[in-house]
């Protein structure tokens, strides 16, 4: 039995375990569960898999994760033979990329939140999800520039990690809960540069580049 | 009758039937007005509008319907629903800040598939949109387009391979579509898919999808994940465009023949009186 992922086609969350799938070329079972409307993740046998209620969930033979960022974690350490997503040698990215990790975190409470309530109809204050995830949105725009200054397009070097694949989709789907990316310059080109990535895959909300023509026609 | 008159004696979706359980009770809004729609421990479902008034309810096609006002005819019939053997899909609200007419229309259109939904409902180079028929049906006082035929990588869940998809497309009311197409499984009958759209503002709307396919075995989630991940994909389009309501003025926007669907659809609103979440000169 291989990879299984609990997924859900709407969820950044799910997302990010299904692009970073994508990305090391692993294949793996993807198991629906009905979010919406059928509200399947609350009910008692997808309880038993994970008591928290919360999607996406990993499974690979005996075991079971359920938090994203683990996830992420647990597939960069088993399948990345470059060593480049996650490089545990290396102690300064290390606690680098747990920090945005958990700021990942800080964007699913905030621009997730929001998109639910835009999208999904969820009750909850908006007004606070919104501003929370602007001022997140600030903090990452601010690093990122200086990023740039560095001459680094992502957001520990000038390679992708895990830390982007974290914090990518809800950035990129912020404007799904009116949070709308023109103040954030930095952000739109991280943004593009993720989607450029060999093996990038898209979802609904985040549309994948189309090929540009060459200019000498080729 | 004047012409909101026409909007608010429509029938219009509110809920999903067999979501709302004995005992329970949700609040819903429709063109402005809050509706709680409640089912009592008998079964039998109420909805009633702010001021206490009852409002008018019917139950089809999985969903709760009512009105703020008083529909002067019955909710419109879909003969497919009652077929044997077809699985009905309840794929559930998702909110659009958009016109309900704009989302309407947007279920109208085939050649946005190949850039929107691409490698699913159509790929490049196959961009091209076949001449089709389109029609008011006055005795039905529908609109309908026949003939439309397009090239589908991924035509639906239980498409193995690409295909040309064969289409028909239905408005029995101004912000219902039903569209017919090729069943991958079993050629020769269709699959119907439909977009039930509750306006809450002029520019802002829940969208219920809903299907009665032939299909013995996909998994009822991935069904309504298929269409959801199509529908969301469309979600981010729909609420860029400008004007935010569905311009009814000739003069707004250039169509192309692609679009004959849509300016029978825009003629046929304007003719109604239909002008909720439309604008009727442009400005």
């Amino acid at each position: 039995m291989g990879l299984q992922l609990y997924d859900y086609v709407l969820s950044g969350s799910a997302y990010k375990a299904r692009l970073f799938m994508a990305l090391l070329g692993l294949d793996y079972q993807s198991v629906s569960i009905d979010f919406h409307p059928g509200g399947e993740h609350k009910k008692s046998d997808f309880l038993q898999i994970n008591p928290a209620g919360t999607l996406p969930v990993l499974v690979d033979g005996d075991l079971t994760l359920c938090d994203t960022q683990a996830i992420l974690a647990y597939l960069a350490h088993k399948f990345d033979t470059t060593n480049q997503w996650y490089p545990t040698n290396d102690p300064v990215a290390t606690g680098r990329i747990l920090q945005w990790l958990a700021f990942a975190g800080r964007l699913t409470d905030t621009a997730g939140a929001a998109r639910l309530h835009d999208m999904l109809g969820r009750s909850l204050d908006i007004d606070a999800a919104r501003k929370g995830a602007h001022k997140a949105l600030r903090e990452l725009e601010a690093h990122l520039t200086e990023q740039g200054f560095r001459g680094h397009a992502f957001l520990i070097g000038s390679k992708p990690t895990i830390a982007d694949i974290a914090c990518f989709p809800y950035t990129a789907l912020a404007p799904d809960g009116g949070i709308e990316h023109d103040d954030y310059p930095a952000i739109r080109k991280w943004l593009i540069a993720i989607r450029r990535l060999p093996g990038f895959i898209e979802m609904p909300g985040i549309h994948r580049l189309h090929d540009m023509r060459d200019e000498d026609g080729g | 009758m004047t012409t909101s008159d026409v909007a608010r004696n429509d029938w219009y979706p509110v809920a999903i039937d067999n979501l709302l359980t004995n005992g329970q009770s949700e609040v819903v809004v429709l063109m402005q007005e809050e509706l709680t729609i409640s089912r009592g421990n008998d079964g039998v479902i109420k909805v009633t509008a702010q001021d206490g008034r009852p409002c008018p309810v019917a139950i089809n096609y999985g969903h709760v319907w009512s009105s703020i006002g008083q529909p002067d005819h019955a909710l419109f019939d879909i003969p497919e629903a009652h077929e044997d053997g077809r699985r009905m899909v309840d794929c559930g609200p998702v909110r659009v800040k958009a016109s309900p007419l704009r989302v309407v229309e947007n279920f109208l259109d085939i050649a946005h598939f190949p850039f929107v939904h691409t490698d699913i409902l159509g790929a490049e180079p196959h961009t091209e949109v076949e001449p089709y028929k389109v029609e008011i049906r006055d005795t039905v006082d529908e609109v309908w387009a026949t003939r439309v035929r397009f090239f589908q990588p991924q035509a639906a869940k239980s498409a193995e391979e690409g295909q040309m998809t064969d289409y028909m497309y239905r408005v029995p009311a101004p912000c219902t579509s039903i569209l017919y197409k090729t069943c991958p499984p079993r050629p020769g009958s269709w699959d119907v898919i439909a977009l039930f759209v509750r306006p809450i503002s002029e520019d802002l709307c829940d969208a219920y999808a809903w299907m009665a396919l032939y299909d013995e075995t996909s998994k009822q989630s991935d069904l309504v994940q298929f269409q959801q991940m199509i529908f969301l994909q469309d979600r981010s389009i729909l609420e860029n465009q400008i004007p935010r309501l569905l311009p009814l003025d000739p003069k707004m926007e250039v169509p192309t023949r692609a679009d004959t669907t849509s300016i029978a659809y825009r003629r046929w609103l304007k003719r109604k009186g239909m002008t909720y979440g439309a604008q009727l000169v442009a400005r």
